[in-house]
């Protein structure tokens, strides 16, 4: 019979689905005669596609099924009913609804974790009014032969010719970063830092002001707005509309206050400077402040009208660039919109304003999520579909009273929703928890995010909940409702409930490989980033406090510091190296001293130090010496590099004793080297080591004070360093960290990966082992007979644990198996290519995770298992 | 009055069920037609007429006996009922008292 062609059988359970049950036989039959008939002259792919489109014909409105509102109705009175059974389940097997609700729970705290993280950033700028119709002027900037570089910045320009001819734009407005000062207000200084922002920033966007008139308040040059914050530390009060702050000699009349910005947006100011200053001061000094490739501070927003689009403008933009590329030589502006909202989540721009999250992280922490969610979806199919034994009689009896498949389905997969929002309660308790620890991870985080609660995102839990309770309720509700009443009624241990014992096996190795890979991970990583901070940088990172300098003068503060008995030495460098900042210079070698004609430019990295700093630092001098002269600003003429330079310049064939007195000619200048260090690292590790070069510079007011600390009461050294910076600089607060702090905070992302990753694989772990545990107690119990009759036999208790474990151990063997060299490959293939150094991979770390975590399975599988090899075989075969 | 009127297509499809007898089911009714007619009849035209016929009381019908050539499932045959007889006659009386009214009717004339 098989052998015979048949019709397409989705056709027909389409036809099964949509027709009247009175027409159906009939149709079915007549179709399956046209389908024979066809057959005779047509080939068996042609009669299908017959069959098929005639089933589509037959689509009709007197063929298709009514809606049965019965059905519906039945469901609706069974509500209670399949409430009541589901409770007396859950209290029933006390065991594994424990295991079910806090599986489901604590794997759905990570579901709400995401969902709030996704909200925040979907709810970023949505405070204002035309936040669907602002979009920002982004700027690709491409010198030729290089790779473009895009920009969330443009130029002044732009804003100059946006104002002539361009049609289709409702307001425009440009703002600029960057102002900085001490401000006077009477006989007080602060701090102060400002963005500059012209006339119609009110009219884009969205920040109400409590006192002032927006239309004006930034026209006039020198007019300043406030923030209500900023008001009240400067002046104490928000009413002070006609005052004036006064920075260096100019001043400042503050013309409104506004509302302080709220957390979700990405323009965060403390205070607006309107642009007409900037135009007054910079733009009368500055060279180019105007010019059309001067694209890194200025950023611009736009509204469009209703039902306007952006197509015009963007023609629009597109002439501008073309008309002002004229003037560029070997490079290229162009300029494009992007919508406000696709700003805090969205694709990576240079100069950057505001927080964004690239939606490749969001989709990882999603997919992260979702993977743990499924897993404790798994163990409830997997429980569920086990204990299928002790339900099925219950499943019998509502068949055979008249309960539909549908009936059943609907019963199960209610059931399921139902725990799915009992775990959800539990969940939100950990979700509360998990929030407070997400938030303090790092400041940036709290920065970025708030995580409150809002209407949205509560649905989106709700749904998250629904969603879990069916993923995990559809495979047993499915099983359920196909339970054939009659044959479970007669003889219960008929049900083939072990016949998909290969895909529970799948399921169990699954959710190890990844518990084995997370924890795998976690280790590893944290090793890698143990190994970063200790690693040997070339120098000395020990007890050095470095202090941060405000544009002062510090000879008088280094004076004071130099008298603390702690405080061991004092240098100044103008950075700190090895924690993440480069800066450097292309410079010139001319070979033995004499030529006039350089041989070779290159980019050399530079730190620019005083006499002090590299005997603190304990940098190690292969040949000459330290800086012996100390020549004032601009008239320096030693240099001390690395071997690098040697090596890139070919200097005395890179020999450190030969390469003395060649010159090296930095900005202009031709300087002697005078001394050659030892090789070190002067990026991050995932720099490789490159040409250095140490400059001598007698004071560097935006740099750094090295301290060498030498104490044993590190609080009161510090009291000692703040109160002589106070006496100093009695604006800024003191800004010291020592250098390993400073290391750490480099590699801080790391560390932060690391402690989500190790969260996540606590909770994999958690999950796989409840799972596991489940498995283990269910087969035990099902073999407790098997067991007493062995020991009847004669078996022993070893060999019976044995029996028991055997096919467990073998499934946790294979995990280990996939996840140790998925994890190796992971890390040696992908995660540290970023590094140009790195620790290797400690297989200590590798497996040392896999082992801890087999202990616990095999602690779980051995109690159980021994508990029922122990059971006395005359109880148990007695109660039959 | 929807219930007594009878189309074209109905009258035909009625009058194969009737010349059928004992046989009249959709796909002998499809093939009878197509024989008479000369043209192809599509089963789905056929099902809705039958349904409507039913559902006008003109035919009924009943399940019968399950066949191999179908798959297993059971033919619905078709008969028409006494309403559907009345119909019928009524329809061709109609016709008659149209012909008869005719005079001199032949063929050659419209040529």
């Amino acid at each position: 019979m098989k052998k015979d062609p048949q019709p397409p059988q989705w056709a027909t359970a389409f036809l099964k689905w949509y027709c009247r049950p009175r027409l159906l036989e009939d149709l079915e039959g007549d179709l399956y005669e046209y389908f024979i008939r066809n057959l005779r002259d047509k080939s068996l792919r042609h009669a299908q596609l017959i069959y098929l489109i005639d089933v589509i014909k037959f689509l009709r409105p007197y063929t298709i099924r009514k809606i049965e509102p019965l059905t519906f109705l039945t469901h609706f009175m069974m509500i209670g009913s399949y409430f009541k059974t589901s409770r007396r389940n859950l209290v029933r097997n006390k065991l594994f609804s424990f295991i079910n609700i806090i599986g489901l729970a604590v794997s759905m705290s990570v579901g709400l974790l995401v969902i709030a993280i996704v909200n925040d950033l979907r709810s970023y700028d949505d405070f204002h009014e035309k936040k669907d119709r602002i979009y920002r002027v982004v700027t690709r900037h491409q010198d030729d032969g290089k790779p473009p570089m895009d920009l969330a910045s443009t130029s002044v320009r732009t804003a100059q010719r946006l104002a002539g001819d361009v049609p289709g734009i409702e307001n425009f407005t440009i703002m600029r970063n960057g102002f900085s000062g001490d401000a006077k207000v009477g006989q007080n200084t602060f701090p102060f830092e400002a963005t500059w922002a012209d006339q119609s920033f009110f009219k884009v966007f969205t920040f109400p002001l409590i006192a002032g008139d927006a239309a004006t308040a930034l026209k006039e040059p020198y007019s300043l707005v406030l923030t209500e914050k900023t008001a009240l530390k400067l002046f104490g009060n928000t009413h002070v509309v006609g005052h004036t702050v006064r920075f260096d000699t100019l001043d400042y009349q503050v013309t409104g206050v506004a509302r302080d910005v709220p957390h979700l947006s990405h323009i965060r100011f403390d205070a607006l400077v309107s642009f007409a200053t900037a135009d007054a001061t910079m733009g009368k000094k500055q060279d180019g402040f105007y010019n059309w490739d001067n694209v890194w501070s200025n950023y611009i927003y736009m509204t469009i009208p209703k039902k306007g689009g952006t197509a015009g403008i963007q023609r629009a933009l597109d002439q501008i660039g073309t008309e002002e590329n004229k003037v560029l030589v070997h490079k290229k502006v162009t300029l494009s919109l992007q919508p406000i909202k696709d700003i805090a989540l969205g694709r990576k721009l240079s100069n950057n304003m505001g927080p964004r999250i690239e939606p490749v992280t969001v989709w990882i922490l999603a997919g992260l999520a979702f993977v743990i969610i499924l897993s404790a979806c798994f163990n409830y199919t997997n429980l569920s579909v086990a204990r299928s034994l002790r339900r099925s009689r219950e499943v019998g009896v509502r068949k055979i009273i008249g309960a539909h498949r549908s009936h059943v389905l609907g019963q199960f997969i209610a059931e399921s929703v139902m725990i799915a929002f009992l775990a959800l309660l539990f969940s939100f308790g950990l979700y509360l928890f998990l929030r407070r620890e997400f938030l303090s991870l790092d400041p940036h985080v709290s920065e970025i995010f708030t995580l409150g609660l809002s209407w949205r995102s509560i649905l989106w839990f709700i749904a998250l909940a629904a969603f879990t309770g069916l993923a995990a309720g559809f495979l047993p509700a499915v099983f359920f409702s196909k339970i054939n009443a009659l044959s479970v009624m007669k003889d219960a241990s008929g049900l083939k409930i072990f016949r998909h014992l290969g895909l529970r096996r799948v399921l169990i190795v699954t959710q190890y490989v990844l518990s084995l890979i997370f924890i795998a991970t976690t280790l590893v990583g944290y090793s890698q980033y143990k190994g970063f901070l200790n690693f040997d940088l070339g120098f000395n990172t020990e007890n050095i406090l470095n202090i941060k300098l405000r544009g002062a003068e510090a000879a008088a503060l280094k004076k004071e510091l130099a008298e603390i008995p702690e405080v061991k030495q004092v240098s100044q460098s103008s950075m700190i190296t090895s924690v993440g900042s480069i800066y450097g210079f292309d410079v010139k070698y001319y070979p033995s001293g004499k030529a006039t004609q350089p041989a070779d430019s290159a980019l050399v990295w530079v730190n620019t130090v005083d006499e002090n700093y590299l005997p603190i630092h304990k940098h190690k001098l292969l040949a000459g010496n330290n800086f012996k002269l100390r020549p004032e600003k601009g008239n320096e003429s030693e240099l001390i590099v690395n071997q690098q330079v040697l090596k890139r310049f070919n200097i005395g064939d890179r020999d450190p004793h030969k390469a003395l007195e060649h010159i090296i000619e930095v900005e202009g200048r031709k300087l002697t080297i005078v001394g050659v260090l030892k090789d070190f690292h002067y990026g991050t590790m995932e720099n490789k080591i490159e040409p250095v070069m140490f400059r001598y510079s007698k004071s560097e007011p935006w740099g750094y004070l090295n301290l060498e600390i030498a104490s044993t009461d590190l609080e009161s050294t510090m009291a000692k360093v703040e109160s002589a910076w106070k006496q100093f600089d009695k604006v800024h607060p003191l800004k010291a960290n020592f250098y390993d702090q400073e290391i750490e905070n480099a590699y801080s992302e790391l560390s932060m990966m690391v402690k989500a990753i190790g969260f996540l694989a606590f909770l994999a772990i958690c999950i796989a082992s409840l799972g596991l545990f489940g498995m283990v107690v269910f087969t035990t119990e099902t073999k407790l007979k098997e067991i007493s009759i062995r020991k009847v036999l004669g078996a022993s208790e070893p060999g019976l644990i044995y029996l028991l474990c055997r096919g467990f151990i073998t499934l946790l063997g294979i995990a280990a198996l996939i996840a140790l060299p998925v994890t190796y490959l992971l890390f040696d293939k992908v995660l540290l290519t970023r590094f140009a150094y790195h620790q290797p991979i400690g297989l200590a770390e590798l497996l040392g995770g896999a082992l801890v975590v087999m202990l616990l399975a095999l602690v779980m599988i051995g109690s159980q298992t021994a508990r029922a090899a122990r059971s006395n075989p005359a109880k148990v075969l007695k109660s039959e | 009055m929807k219930g007594t009127n009878l189309g074209e297509f109905e009258e035909l499809v009625l009058l194969t069920i009737a010349s059928l007898a004992a046989e009249a089911y959709s796909v002998a009714i499809c093939d009878e037609l197509e024989r008479y007619t000369g043209r192809s009849v599509k089963l789905g035209v056929v099902h809705a007429v039958l349904n409507r016929l039913e559902e006008k009381g003109l035919a009924k019908s009943h399940l019968g006996d399950a066949s191999a050539t179908r798959g297993g499932k059971r033919k619905r045959f078709y008969e028409v009922t006494h309403a559907g007889k009345v119909a019928l006659m009524r329809a061709k009386e109609l016709r008659e008292a149209i012909w008869r009214n005719i005079p001199g009717f032949n063929l050659e004339g419209s040529i």
